[in-house]
């Protein structure tokens, strides 16, 4: 057998786990750098996998770096991973954040074993998730992940930290359940979990209509995605979540939900899926202008950020359901490029937070003097964020307008698309609005003193920067790959 | 000539950004002179690379080149998206004007900025923004462009904002980027729609499916208006006007390259680029051509009551641009560009000049200066040389390429020639309404103690120099079409003699009737600011509704910043949602989680402890799972 490639980079921050609970007594210096040590290692592991990853045509549609052991005989459940270029770039990006946010969390000073204990945990969750391809595995991966979102959210939060946290975990949880029920029926009709197999067992009959099976997959999705009006909580979860979780909450955790619509309800359904389209597409629209509208009135600087996901990840929603070849490479690209420009722009609010302990817009102001790097760094997260040309922001939202507008599957996605363009006017809106309120204008004295990023920081803010120019500059490193996974996809729906 | 030589044309800028952003600013920021050497160097290397890319093109068959492209992204079966460059002679012209102009206005800078804390950053975007510009010029694809597009519009905000410490300058910057991205989203729909029915992003593939008639009707004209929409934003036409004159809290060298002469033209540059799209749609034209004689109208009217010098200059652009729509609409490129070309020249030149009094003055306010002819003489003459090219005086360059517009214009629409013909008298009246109280009279400076008579100078020859080069251009830039010669490489000229170009059009009437009606101006002008045989304070009296109409801009941007964005979007709309958000979908959610609360305590009374009564429930489900499965499955 190979080496397991999948299996060591999702496990590598559990053994820096094991590590940290094992030192007696150990000095925050050590954990903290074993956890950077260690993410770090993951990120870099996962960088050699998509070196390796087989581009060649022959590859299309082939599960790459699989790895499949009995686990549980008694229903067939294997230990089964596996990576296709959906899968893939997720990796990598969960990877990249999680030692990202190792590098946010440097001044945390409450109980630090333990934050770092929590933060290494989810972070394999949640690569669990994406490189699962058995379903009670997947399942259980994507419940593990909501335990330390819960201790990270009420433990180390702000503000209404435990009404937050138990929000987050609730909603989740009626989402969990209801996605088990959907993976309950499919494994009683065809008694497989094998999410690779079930793509071809199409015709036959359950005891529910698929539709309903869809649909109870779906919702969990669209909890985590999220689709409106099931958002709530993602405002209140992202601001009163320390910086580190919010980075990875928005630049990852919502990708689980675009994820999962793609690998399971499109693929298992895709007849479903192409007789909701329209609904979904609809749907779609009204998350992108509504959660822009939203953010607009936004007072607080980090809930503005988080209001501004539920606009973005709209595109994902309306790329998914255009159900093209290349909207559904727009939607992938835009969760990749939503991760670091998001996960970047929390990590600043957070910055901006702790050194000036004001978050409130009305008080905010001219801090460009005061912190020069931070300001330029967070204009350029900004402009990506709105779409700018050269970043990874325009490159993955000009291919899913692209693929959308020219998408034959669904009624009068035209007019839809065109409407979801209209949503860059408004990001451009808020964007500008938030940068000139925090930044420009007369420097205020009572944030004189205040620092700019020191080294670490800089590492981390200029990290994801590189990783948003070059994306956008040559969105073919990730496209190239993207593709791969999702040409089976759509042959699906073809059919 | 090597093919990597229009690509450097962009790239050398770009490097330049690159060097003093990663390098001089963070190591080197005792030297910032650095940064403006570094960037003059550059630029230097574009303009010298864009001569000859311009020879080369006059040598070429058909005058265009070929350069290979670069895959950027390509999805099986979907898109397939290169990027590569077009050398024709749109693109060698509009080289010329970018590349030349920026590298005056580069050297002229370094006097204007002298001391300026954020010398380095300035540096840094005007190197980006040439960049941009220059790769604007070339790009072959609609991504491509689009891309550069949206950068000049980057760089736009960051130097408008450029004094960010300043609010005025702060939402000058963010309603510049706002506006034109209003245009912008007509563009990127033209984009996608122009995909959706011809599946190429490729400009001469789309020229050659217009022009074959594949790409015709109403696909063909919504195109080319959403294509003129993002033209409107960038060169500020009727309705997205608003941003240009707020756009001059930039500083002055900023104005002059960017929001006169290279950036604002790029919307011009856009419909020429796209030209025979427009060409195949009627209607589209027909709309460039009253889009842009109203604009022109419609902005020197305000430009007429302006008290800030810059304000006058900034709606005299709005003018012109408007001039160039027209010259688009009725006759086509040749027309357009060639005055995109001449107003390039002078236009930079009058902001320059005006800079340059502001250097002397410190401050724009026109009723704040006088006399400056004495004291700054060569920034007298450069600027009555910009402002007789800009009223179209013969011989100078602006006097051609007006008097083709109006030639052509009052061969097609005759209404539309009208309009532009009182625009030639608002023209002349409101540049000389700005010599005579700038330069005539005496000085009447008295908010800045300081900057009393003794005091003013002319500026310092690193401002002047470029100046009087500017001013060169601008008198004699017309003559390079006295033998046809520039119409026929933009390829649409009539051929004829030297002397017949130069002195042939003072037989023919048109001619001599703009040059009467600027005339009138320029003389209306002297009664009333330098002779003041009538008095200007009396005739805004006589006039108090029109004068208030005039300088309140028409209320445009009441309309719609505190009308339309204020009152009806984020205090109205926005509120309503943002409320909606917070009570019905939070608050229901909310409700269902009490109400659950309280049903689960109500339930929990089920929950006896007795295991006889779970077995029964398990065995109740067991057999509802039975049946299920029995009708179903």
């Amino acid at each position: 057998m190979d080496f397991p490639y999948l299996t060591t980079v999702i496990f590598l921050p559990v053994v820096a786990v094991v590590i940290i609970a094992l030192l007696p007594q150990p000095k925050p210096k050590v954990i903290k750098f074993i956890s950077a040590l260690f993410t770090l290692a993951a990120f870099a592991l996962s960088l050699v996998v998509f070196y390796l990853f087989d581009r060649s045509p022959g590859a299309i549609g082939q599960m790459q770096f699989v790895e499949k052991v009995p686990w549980i005989s008694a229903i067939n459940a294997f230990y089964h991973l596996g990576v296709d270029g959906l899968s893939l770039s997720l990796v990598v990006l969960t990877t990249l954040l999680g030692f990202l946010a190792v590098l946010v969390s440097w001044k945390i000073e409450l109980r630090p074993r333990e934050y770092f204990i929590w933060l290494l945990i989810l972070e394999t969750s949640l690569l669990g998730v994406f490189c699962s391809l058995d379903l009670v595995l997947f399942f259980l991966f994507w419940e593990v992940e909501l335990v330390p979102m819960y201790f990270l959210i009420s433990i180390w939060g702000t503000g209404r930290r435990e009404y937050s946290a138990i929000k987050y975990v609730v909603y989740t949880l009626i989402g969990s359940a209801l996605m088990l029920g959907g993976i309950l029926v499919i494994y009683f009709t065809t008694g497989s979990l094998n999410m690779l197999e079930l793509a071809d067992l199409a015709p036959m009959t359950a005891v529910i209509p698929f539709a309903g099976i869809f649909f109870l997959l779906l919702f969990a999705f669209a909890v985590k995605l999220p689709v409106i009006p099931l958002h709530t909580w993602l405002p209140d979860a992202h601001t009163d979540a320390p910086t580190a979780v919010s980075v990875i909450l928005a630049g990852v955790l919502l990708k689980m939900g675009g994820y999962g619509m793609i690998r399971l309800c499109v693929t298992i359904f895709p007849n479903v899926a192409v007789t909701c389209a329209p609904l979904l597409v609809i749907l779609a629209v009204v998350n992108v202008l509504y959660g822009a509208a939203v953010t607009l009135r936004q007072k607080d600087l980090k809930r503005l950020i988080a209001y501004s996901s539920i606009s973005h990840m709209g595109y994902v929603l309306l790329g998914i359901f255009a159900l093209s070849q290349v909207s559904l490479v727009g939607a992938t690209l835009q969760m990749f490029s939503h991760g670091i420009i998001t996960g970047l722009l929390f990590a600043l609010v957070g910055l901006v937070y702790d050194k000036s302990h004001e978050r409130n817009l009305d008080r905010l102001g001219g801090l460009a003097r005061q912190m020069p790097v931070i300001a330029v760094v967070f204009s350029v997260g900004g402009l990506a964020a709105l779409g700018l040309p050269s970043t990874s922001g325009f490159a993955a939202e000009f291919i899913t307008f692209v693929g959308c507008f020219t998408s034959t599957v669904v009624e009068g996605i035209r007019l839809y698309t065109i409407l979801g363009v209209l949503g860059v006017v408004i990001t451009a809106g808020y964007i500008l609005w938030m940068l000139q309120r925090v930044f420009y204008s007369e420097p205020l004295e009572k944030f004189n003193g205040v620092p700019d990023a020191d080294n670490v920081e800089k590492l981390c803010i200029f990290s994801f920067v590189a990783a948003i120019m070059a994306i956008g500059l040559y969105p073919a490193i990730l496209t190239d790959v993207i593709r791969l996974g999702i040409m089976p996809i759509i042959k699906l729906i073809g059919s | 000539m090597p093919h990597q030589v229009p690509w450097l044309i962009w790239l050398s800028p770009m490097f330049s950004f690159i060097i003093i952003s990663l390098i001089l600013r963070p190591f080197f920021n005792h030297h910032p002179k650095l940064s403006g050497y570094t960037t003059i160097a550059a630029i230097g290397i574009s303009c010298f690379l864009s001569f000859w890319v311009l020879i080369e093109v006059l040598k070429a068959p058909g005058h265009r080149l070929e350069i290979p492209d670069i895959q950027w992204v390509v999805i099986e079966d979907g898109i397939s998206i290169h990027l590569g460059l077009i050398v024709d002679a749109l693109t060698a012209v509009m080289l010329i004007v970018v590349s030349v102009v920026s590298l005056l206005i580069q050297i002229y800078s370094q006097g204007y900025m002298h001391g300026d804390p954020g010398y380095p950053r300035y540096y840094a975007f005007m190197s980006l923004f040439t960049g941009f510009m220059l790769g604007l010029v070339m790009a072959d694809n609609l991504v491509f462009l689009f891309l550069f597009w949206e950068g000049v519009g980057l760089c736009s905000y960051l130097l408008i904002g450029f004094w960010f410490h300043r609010p005025a300058a702060a939402n000058a910057a963010k309603k510049a980027f706002i506006v034109t991205r209003l245009g912008d989203f007509g563009f990127l729909a033209a984009i996608l729609f122009l995909f959706y029915h011809t599946g190429t992003f490729d400009i001469e593939r789309l020229h050659s499916l217009a022009i074959a008639g594949t790409l015709a009707g109403t696909t063909l004209t919504w195109a080319a208006l959403g294509i003129f929409s993002g033209a409107a934003g960038k060169s500020a036409q009727f309705p997205l006007h608003t941003w240009l004159p707020d756009a001059m809290e930039g500083p002055t060298p900023v104005s002059a390259l960017i929001h006169a002469a290279t950036m604002v033209a790029a919307g011009v540059f856009l419909v020429a680029r796209f030209f025979p799209l427009f060409e195949h749609s009627k209607v589209a034209l027909t709309i460039v051509a009253v889009i842009g004689a109203f604009t022109a109208i419609f902005a020197a009217s305000m430009g007429l009551v302006m008290n800030d010098i810059k304000r006058v200059v900034a709606y005299s652009t709005i003018s012109q641009l408007g001039y160039m729509m027209l010259g688009l609409g009725v006759s086509g490129v040749a027309v357009g560009i060639f005055h995109l070309f001449n107003h390039a020249f002078f236009k930079a030149l009058l902001f320059l000049g005006a800079g340059s009094v502001n250097h002397a003055t410190g401050t724009f306010d026109i009723r704040e200066m006088g006399g400056l002819r004495r004291v700054m003489p060569w920034t007298y003459i450069t600027f009555i040389i910009a402002a007789l090219s800009l009223a179209g005086i013969y011989p100078l360059s602006g006097f051609w390429s007006k008097d083709e517009i109006l030639i052509y214009s009052f061969k097609t629409q005759p209404f539309l020639f009208t309009l532009a013909l009182i625009t030639v008298f608002m023209t002349a009246f409101y540049i000389f309404r700005v010599v005579f109280v700038v330069f005539g009279g005496e000085y009447r400076g008295t908010k800045l103690a300081h900057h009393s008579e003794h005091k003013l100078h002319e500026s310092p020859a690193v401002m002047v120099i470029p100046m009087v080069i500017l001013a060169f251009f601008s008198a004699v830039s017309g003559w390079l079409n006295l033998t046809g010669n520039f119409g026929e490489f933009l390829g649409h000229g009539e051929a004829r003699g030297l002397l017949e170009g130069f002195f042939g059009i003072l037989g023919k009437p048109l001619p001599w009737l703009s040059l009467i009606v600027a005339g009138l101006g320029i003389y209306l002008a002297y009664a009333m600011y330098s002779t003041r045989r009538i008095s200007p304070e009396a005739v805004g009296r006589t006039f108090v509704p029109l004068y208030t109409t005039l300088s309140r801009k028409y209320w445009f941007d009441e309309l719609y910043e505190r009308i339309f964005v204020g009152k009806t979007l984020v205090n109205g709309l926005f509120v309503g949602l943002e409320a909606f958000d917070t009570y019905a979908v939070d608050g229901s959610v909310n409700g269902i989680a009490d109400k659950t609360i309280a049903t689960g305590r109500a339930l929990s009374r089920v929950q006896t402890g007795q295991l006889q009564l779970y077995g029964l429930f398990i065995a109740m489900g067991i057999v509802a799972i039975t049946i299920c499965f029995y009708f179903f499955g």
